[in-house]
């Protein structure tokens, strides 16, 4: 009896350890370089305090001299008052801004594109920045119209490796697919973006013109070639679970939460560290500049882990 | 055979089975620890598997986008409730306010200290037919901040609460209710507040910044803040949208004012007619603009004094004492106040003010504090020149800026390396701060 018994429980051992690891190598499909779990989590979570102070004094170097964000911004001159206020806005805390145009423009700088296919535009803008990043590893796109903070970004993604594919912002999901929405802004770490830039060249899983009876968006398209990729839509959040990524401004925000919950307006609206707003106009992305970086009530201090200094040569943050 | 199946959930019946196959075999004569192990093996197999994916599914849960998030405001909802009637304490028609609003995570010791030596009464001017359309977003957003409220109305209503001053609705009576109002609060509470401010209903004051105006002050002098205008008075007087504050000495003139009939109710022009009331009296009309001289009352909404251009016929050019600056420079950091302020506009500019913020940011402009509150801010300040309660100068700092800049000074640097560099320039750890930001804004 003893020995059945045994037996019995020696082979239970052995089962689990053996189906453990089966999981473990079916999981190792070629290409992949980290578990599947990353990929199937689709929220990225700001660190929270704890983990900030968790970390020693070199790894936070490490991390600050890590997270510096290449801003890709898709202009064209029927925007010009928009891209002279991204320009004149946020765009000037990026670690570099570079702007994409359909078409040059003498009155701004902007890296020529000649295409006005929208996701021609944004595969080659997506190229050139992968090509000229230097040693920045984050990339942030977004067209004009929308307004960032690039240090919410920049917390947001601390503690995330850019060697490992990211792709965050505001998750939308299509039928099967998952996708950033563009509105929004899109975040892509360097390892999204280099797999981004290999799949281009399959026609197949990734055609420079789109072959559909219908054109997709390239929000959509662009979710489509990093899923061949193995890289997932991932919806950026605060330790809270709010949405950091926002399509409308602050006052449509405001204005939803005040037609739902009369009590807690500014509580159900959006999140203290929240990224992006858009749909404002030029005038209000001014006044943005000032809410965010100016004005505050006298003697409230947040002893936040990094310190990001104010740009050169600006006056309106 | 069973092994290279095991973890196909399609052959789970082939399995089965097997098994009894085996089960008879067994019955048949074979070694019964023989059949245990391969039976174990199989049960383990089988349950790991059912295990992992039952894991896997509770960690996919959290995808259920939103729901996570009602529950959670529907829940600060109530907490809101509850937290309503243990911040403030009705007395009357008076807003006495239990606690200081806060944060989640932030130190405001300094704003909790001013916030004792710096008593404000916060008195609103309103009706009966803007209560619900205007007053009650003005209750649920900075009045808060105030150590006591008390919303003025020409009638009394005991839920809102509003008092009741016996007088009529309409422009007319405005300066009526200024006087009863304030003549109201200085027999009611002129023990309980230093400073009386007054504001009308769609005014939006940041009154932790109206403590730090005020914290150089005394309120045993006779003096009074708000935006200065010229015209009509020899020291000028203070817009009345854009919110006036009177000391303890200032508010108790103006009531002897009338009781000695020195003032009277000579128009209906409120805010001239009280400012023409206390130069009679010999209150000072103070400069209330912060230390880079950028104006802190503001008579129009933000986005009207940042990137309006003021036509120069408009009468605003003729009517402010001290010169308008158009552009970021108009309006201080330490912004106190905003006029024609809608609701929607209300709970941004709260928003903006006490939530909205950029992770790590270090302000541009950062003011000294009055002599009285020095001490504990330099016990304060240091760590928060360092980093988050490590208790030394941090090692992480990131320069925000455009390529070059990055360039040449990305990475690490102790901030208490004072190099030669301009965008960390000296980050001192005394008071001396007003060196710094009139450096930096050359």
């Amino acid at each position: 009896m003893l020995s059945e018994g045994s037996s019995f429980v020696k082979g239970i051992a052995l089962g689990g350890t053996f189906c453990l690891l089966l999981s473990l190598l079916g999981s190792f499909a070629p290409g992949m370089q980290s578990s599947p779990e990353d990929h199937h989590h689709h929220h990225i979570k700001a660190p929270t305090k704890d983990e900030l102070q968790s970390l020693s004094d070199s790894q936070m170097v490490e991390l600050s001299q890590r997270v510096r964000v290449y801003c890709v911004i898709m202009v064209q001159p029927s925007v010009l008052v928009y891209w002279s206020t991204a320009k004149d806005t946020w765009g000037k805390h990026c670690d570099q801004a570079v702007f994409y145009s359909s078409e040059s423009a003498k009155a701004l700088e902007a890296v020529d594109l000649n295409e006005q296919d929208e996701w021609a535009k944004l595969r080659k803008a997506l190229k050139h920045a992968y090509d000229n990043a230097g040693d920045l590893r984050w990339f942030f796109v977004a067209r004009p119209t929308t307004f960032a903070i690039i240090e919410n970004l920049k917390y947001l993604i601390l503690a995330k490796d850019p060697n490992e594919p990211f792709y965050i912002g505001h998750a939308m999901k299509s039928g099967e697919l998952e996708y950033v929405e563009y509105q929004s802004g899109i975040v892509l770490s360097y390892e999204a973006l280099k797999r981004l830039v290999n799949v281009f060249k399959d026609e197949e899983k990734c055609p420079e013109r789109g072959r559909a009876l219908w054109k997709l968006s390239e929000e959509k398209q662009l979710a489509i070639c990093l899923k061949y990729t193995g890289v997932f839509a991932e919806n950026g959040e605060d330790t809270q679970g709010k949405g950091l990524f926002n399509s409308k401004s602050v006052g449509s925000l405001i204005q939803d939460s005040m037609n739902k919950n009369n009590l807690d307006v500014v509580e159900g609206c959006c999140s203290d560290l929240a990224i992006t707003f858009s749909g404002m106009s030029p005038n209000q992305m001014q006044v943005m500049m000032f809410g965010v970086y100016r004005l505050r009530p006298y003697g409230h201090n947040f002893h936040d882990s990094l310190i990001f200094l104010p740009p050169e040569g600006s006056d309106n943050d | 055979m069973t092994r290279q199946r095991c973890c196909d959930h399609s052959d789970k019946e082939e399995l089965l089975e097997t098994r009894r196959g085996r089960e008879e075999v067994t019955m048949k004569g074979l070694s019964g620890s023989r059949c245990c192990f391969y039976m174990g093996f199989l049960v383990g197999t089988l349950s790991l598997y059912f295990l992992r994916q039952v894991w896997f599914e509770m960690s996919m849960e959290p995808d259920v986008l939103g729901e996570g998030q009602d529950s959670s405001v529907a829940a600060l909802s109530k907490k809101r409730q509850a937290s309503d009637s243990n911040n403030w304490r009705m007395e009357g028609a008076t807003l006495i306010n239990l606690n200081h609003p806060h944060h989640i995570g932030e130190d405001s010791s300094v704003a909790d200290e001013l916030y004792r030596k710096v008593r404000i009464l916060c008195w609103v001017m309103t009706g009966p037919s803007n209560l619900q359309t205007k007053a009650r977003h003005v209750k649920a957003t900075w009045s808060r901040h105030c150590n006591v409220v008390v919303f003025m109305s020409s009638i009394d209503d005991p839920d809102f609460p509003t008092v009741g001053l016996g007088t009529g609705e309409g422009r007319d009576q405005l300066y009526w209710k200024t006087i009863r109002a304030f003549h109201y609060a200085l027999e009611h509470h002129g023990n309980d507040a230093d400073w009386f401010l007054k504001a009308d209903d769609d005014t939006f004051v940041v009154v932790d910044n109206l403590r730090w105006v005020l914290s150089n002050h005394t309120p045993e002098e006779p003096l009074y803040f708000g935006k200065r205008f010229k015209p009509y008075a020899k020291q000028g007087y203070m817009s009345g949208g854009a919110g006036y504050v009177l000391s303890k000495e200032a508010l108790r003139r103006f009531v002897e004012g009338f009781k000695t009939k020195v003032c009277t109710h000579t128009t209906s022009v409120e805010d001239l007619a009280l400012g023409q009331c206390l130069e009679k009296m010999g209150v000072l009309a103070m400069d209330s603009r912060d230390t880079l001289q950028r104006e802190t009352f503001h008579p129009f909404v933000p986005e009207h004094h940042l990137t309006g251009k003021f036509s120069k016929s408009f009468w605003y050019w003729s009517y402010c004492y001290y010169p308008i600056v158009e552009g970021p420079r108009c309006c201080s950091d330490l912004a106190v106040s905003f006029h024609y302020v809608d609701a929607e506009l209300m709970y941004t500019l709260e928003y903006w003010t006490y939530h909205l913020r950029a992770y790590g940011y270090r302000y541009r402009y950062r003011p000294p504090l009055s002599q009285g509150l020095v001490e504990r801010q330099a016990q304060t300040e240091r760590p928060t020149v360092g980093t988050a309660g490590r208790g030394r100068t941090p090692a992480g700092i990131t320069v925000g800026g455009d390529g070059d800049q990055s360039k040449a000074e990305s990475g690490a640097k102790p901030l208490s390396d004072k190099g030669g560099k301009e965008t960390l320039g000296k980050i001192p750890i005394d008071n001396n701060r007003t060196a710094v930001t009139q450096e930096r804004q050359g």
